[in-house]
């Protein structure tokens, strides 16, 4: 089954073609991932997918409805909840507080409720079992009633994560989760999104680091300049002369 | 109650907080058996508390910036006096109707500029503070201009009116404390994480679901009610009313208390009211140097707690923070 379907999606900025006339099928489950290099418009095509950005031809289709234009908080209802590549956290909450701020889609309650302690408590005791159970799946655990401020960046990482998690996203799209992290944080960022994706939620990344895309991605699509120039099982990737030229520059390139 | 562990758990974060709150206490209890010009000093702290608070949680909790939060309090304060000392209405119909009227504009004006990215607001609040102020002197028909409105009867229900001095300072308290109270519990709540998750990234808040400009109108709207309270309160503590009353100096006087409280935070906000309030009467001593002496202590304030009195808390969180790490 298809989850995620772009259809034909082109984004111009000005003279420039960010996206030329891309589409992609997204199935169900599994990891996905868009590799490419620097420029080639990854970021672009995510914020189009999330409602950032309105493409300026094509369509985009989440679970059978078409999503096009919709507003970023009106797609992260449907069920698809994205992360940023420069982490977008809310540094004056504590890591808890992060983490429940993204049960939002999954309460219910304004100032009514707010001013009606009884009730909120019984809410608020759920919100937060809910939030120390993410936190101890991405091993923050101890650092619950820290600032997230304070966090060093790989654990800013996992917050952010464990914050989308608690969104309950049927898609969960990540953009460069393992920038800026070390080999140690690397690993154990793959191995967190293989239990993710065990868990029946689909991944969807944008990734740099070749050797972490190997490692988690069951399909791999490729971009460059705004086209997708191949898409496929990560060895079958790894092979393609396309990708290969555009990784590396072409033959002739690498002779001269 | 949810609000009572606010308070604690910013009290054990904060032992030098919880000194000032207990000074803070302290002093309600000196004025209260000594009374005298005091109690009018108390009076307007308590009213400010209200105003404040409310401004908090649009500028603290939401981040946003209004310069016109006098002009909610005005529309309650001269809908208050103009219904009861003119037409003789009953006080708390009338502050509900000067509420309400405070509300409408808040929508009127939020609903089109929050949608919008940037200032906007900003700008739109600062003209209606002026509209309102120019209103309220040119109106004179209704509002008699410069000369304002006297004979305001005090707060009360039917018989009941709240006169003495010390009855009506407890009676501004209790209001104050709800208003924290309340302002605690939003804080600890969905609609409050949402708002503070909205001034710490617009884009993340949209991403996790978070219908930011809903928010922004519902957080104008909260803090209009607060100030519109406070305006009708006001007017019937001193039961006078000129359009000099909300000026823009109101408008300074809460950033101030703001920011010497620190912004953002429950408690500070209703201790730089309670401290901004009581400032001038502690330097009256020094007589001609007063003002050199009120501005002394703001700047010093400033240099050791810039992030407000509240954020004497958080000397003593980061020691914690570095433990953990």
């Amino acid at each position: 089954m298809t989850l995620l379907a772009l259809e034909g999606v082109t984004q111009r900025f000005g003279g420039l073609v960010a996206l030329d006339n891309v589409s992609l099928k997204v199935a169900a489950g599994g990891t996905t991932a868009i590799i490419g290099p620097n420029g080639a418009g990854k970021t672009t095509l995510f914020n189009v997918i999330s409602g950032f950005r309105v493409p300026t031809e094509g369509h985009v289709i989440f679970n059978g409805t078409d999503i096009t234009g919709r507003a970023p908080e009106a797609v992260a209802r449907r069920g698809l909840v994205r992360t940023f590549q420069l982490v977008q956290l809310f540094e004056t909450l504590t890591v808890l507080e992060n983490v429940k701020v993204g049960r939002h889609l999954h309460t219910r309650g304004g100032l009514m409720s707010a001013l009606m302690p009884l009730r909120a408590r019984s809410i608020e005791a759920q919100v937060a079992s809910i939030a120390h159970d993410l936190l101890r799946r991405v091993g923050l655990s101890a650092q619950a009633e820290t600032l997230a401020s304070a966090l060093p960046y790989g654990q800013k990482r996992l917050l952010e994560i464990a914050r989308a998690l608690a969104a309950e996203p049927r898609l969960l799209l990540l953009d460069e989760p393992a920038a800026g992290l070390n080999r140690g944080e690397t690993g154990q960022l793959a191995e967190l999104i293989r239990i993710i994706a065990a868990q029946g939620v689909t991944v969807l990344l944008i990734e740099h680091d070749m050797s972490f895309v190997m490692n988690v991605a069951d399909r791999v699509a490729v971009l460059d300049f705004g086209k997708l120039i191949a898409q496929g099982s990560p060895a079958e990737v790894q092979k393609d002369k396309d990708v290969i030229a555009a990784y590396l520059g072409t033959m002739e390139a690498a002779h001269a | 109650m949810t609000w009572l562990t606010t308070i604690w758990v910013e009290a054990k974060r904060a032992p030098a907080l919880a000194l000032l709150w207990s000074l803070a206490g302290a002093l309600v209890i000196y004025v209260f058996a000594t009374g005298g010009y005091l109690i009018a000093v108390l009076q307007f702290a308590a009213i400010y508390v209200v105003f404040v608070t409310g401004l908090n949680i649009f500028m603290g909790f939401a981040g946003q910036v209004s310069f016109g939060h006098n002009a909610f309090a005005a529309i309650g304060g001269y809908t208050s006096a103009v219904l009861t000392a003119t037409y003789g209405w009953e006080p708390l119909p009338a502050a509900a109707l000067g509420i309400l009227g405070a509300l409408l504009c808040a929508l009127i004006i939020g609903y089109p500029t929050l949608r919008l990215r940037g200032h906007y607001l900003a700008m739109a609040t600062l003209a209606i503070g002026l509209i309102v102020y120019e209103v309220a002197v040119q109106w004179q028909s209704v509002t008699q201009g410069y000369m304002g409105i006297s004979g305001i009867p005090p707060i009360g229900i039917g018989r009941f009116a709240v006169t003495s001095d010390r009855a009506i300072l407890v009676c501004l308290i209790a209001i104050a404390a709800l208003g924290v109270a309340a302002a605690a519990g939003i804080r600890h709540s969905r609609l409050g994480r949402a708002l503070v998750a909205i001034a710490g990234s617009e884009d993340a808040a949209r991403a996790l679901g978070i219908d930011v400009a809903r928010y922004k109108l519902i957080a104008l709207l909260i803090s209009a009610f607060y100030a519109a309270l406070a305006g009708s309160l006001f007017v019937h503590a001193v039961g006078f009313v000129s359009p000099e009353v909300f000026g823009l100096h109101m408008v300074v006087l809460a950033f101030t208390m703001l920011y010497v409280g620190g912004i953002g935070t429950v408690a500070g906000a209703a201790l730089g009211a309670l401290m901004i309030a009581l400032l001038p009467e502690t330097v009256r001593r020094f007589s001609e140097y007063q003002d050199l002496a009120y501005g002394a202590l703001l700047i010093l304030i400033l240099i050791y707690a810039p992030g407000g009195l509240a954020s004497l808390s958080r000397i003593g969180w980061r020691r914690r923070v570095k433990e953990v790490a």
